[in-house]
């Protein structure tokens, strides 16, 4: 034979975007949780089974990742948010997406129980399933409220954090998971308001496409309100302190005054300055929850020298 | 006829096949630093058929 033709995919994936399907920026924020959950547990863990323990539940909450990617790839290829990712780019195939999606999901769970306990294990195979099915198959393209209840599986991961330490569910967990889980409507509708022409598009039922933003900028206010004393309170528990509660106290009457903001604004005024505030309470959301649980973290480390408890 | 040239296609596939191997290792090394930490645990192990000297019956 002298002559060989040879087919280059140009299109062929690299190893970035197999990682890509983990959604690493959603998984800092999953990792940062877990890690907070572990550590302020009155329960100490050796450290490499702090360290093992969280891997496997970020590489948890990397699986449902790379299977709502495989899900949701028709979505993805409409929004200008989720266009490049790699499954609607068409560097790597759904079926691709689907076999990394489930078997790290499976190695995870079962490593995670080996690493720590089958109570850790069990609420993170409940995390990706809800991720999964209950948010990704089901609430997603049904209801406007798919982002209240489909926030549940990002509030997971500091009560398995949690779990991972103790063995069990308490009150201090259950907080940690409601203030993630009532910081979720705000923070997202927030992103709606100045992203909504995507979800149009997407036809996604986003609260935005539904009820309009002015219905919208009510349930920020509403979902701020009911979320302030959750936090607050979690300072009156044991992983709480002055500390947290200084922070906390701040932190919330800050996101109270910039849902009231959002609130009192009206479409002519967010399309005049460009979704500035919109913007800025977007942005402030990922602050308020970040700094909430290194509050947390200051008061565990306060506790372990005696100071700081209420 | 060998293909000489390097086409962007085999740095991609090299990439690829480097990562999955890092990933492989890492793992490996993830099990067996569970299995000393779980098997230790600061202690050093005995067997359950080990008897100590303080416990053998000395007067036969």
């Amino acid at each position: 034979m002298s002559d060989t033709s040879i087919r280059i995919d140009t299109q062929e994936a690299g190893f970035g975007d197999y990682f890509a399907l983990l959604k690493p920026r959603v998984m800092s924020l999953v990792v940062f949780t877990a890690l907070v959950g572990v550590l302020v547990a009155p329960v100490p863990v050796h450290p490499f089974v702090v360290f093992a323990s969280v891997l496997f539940i970020a590489i948890g909450g990397g699986a449902s990742g790379a299977l709502n990617m495989w899900f949701d790839a028709d979505i993805d290829a409409q929004m200008k948010r989720t266009r490049n990712r790699p499954v609607p780019a068409g560097r790597v195939t759904q079926d691709e997406a689907f076999a990394i999606g489930i078997t790290l999901s499976a190695m995870a769970v079962v490593m995670l129980g080996l690493a720590a306990n089958f109570v850790a294990a069990g609420l993170l195979a409940f995390t990706i399933f809800f991720y999964v099915v209950i948010y990704t198959m089901w609430l997603k393209r049904w209801t406007p409220h798919n982002i209240v209840i489909g926030g549940a599986a990002g509030a997971f991961p500091p009560m398995i954090g949690w779990a991972v330490a103790t063995g069990g569910i308490s009150l201090e967990s259950v907080l940690m998971f409601s203030v993630i889980f009532m910081w979720t409507p705000p923070h997202f509708w927030a992103l709606c308001l100045f992203m909504n022409n995507d979800y149009t598009k997407a036809g996604v039922p986003m609260l935005t496409v539904t009820h309009g933003r002015r219905v919208t900028r009510a349930h920020i206010l509403a979902y701020t309100l009911l979320l302030a004393p959750l936090a607050v309170g979690a300072g009156f528990t044991p992983i709480g302190g002055p500390f947290y509660l200084a922070v906390s106290v701040i932190l919330n009457l800050w996101f109270i005054k910039g849902a009231l903001a959002l609130w009192r604004r009206d479409e002519n005024q967010a399309e005049a300055d460009g979704y500035r505030a919109e913007k800025s309470f977007f942005r402030f959301s990922l602050l308020y929850l970040f700094l909430h649980f290194t509050a947390l973290l200051v008061e565990a480390l306060l506790h372990n020298f005696g100071i700081g408890a209420l | 006829m060998g293909l000489a040239r390097e086409h962007d296609m085999h740095k991609r596939r090299f990439g690829r096949n480097l990562g999955v191997g890092l990933v492989l290792a890492a793992f490996v090394a993830i099990v067996f630093g569970l299995t000393l930490v779980k098997t230790k645990r600061g202690q050093n192990m005995e067997s359950y058929e080990h008897v100590r000297p303080a416990e053998q019956d000395l007067s036969k």
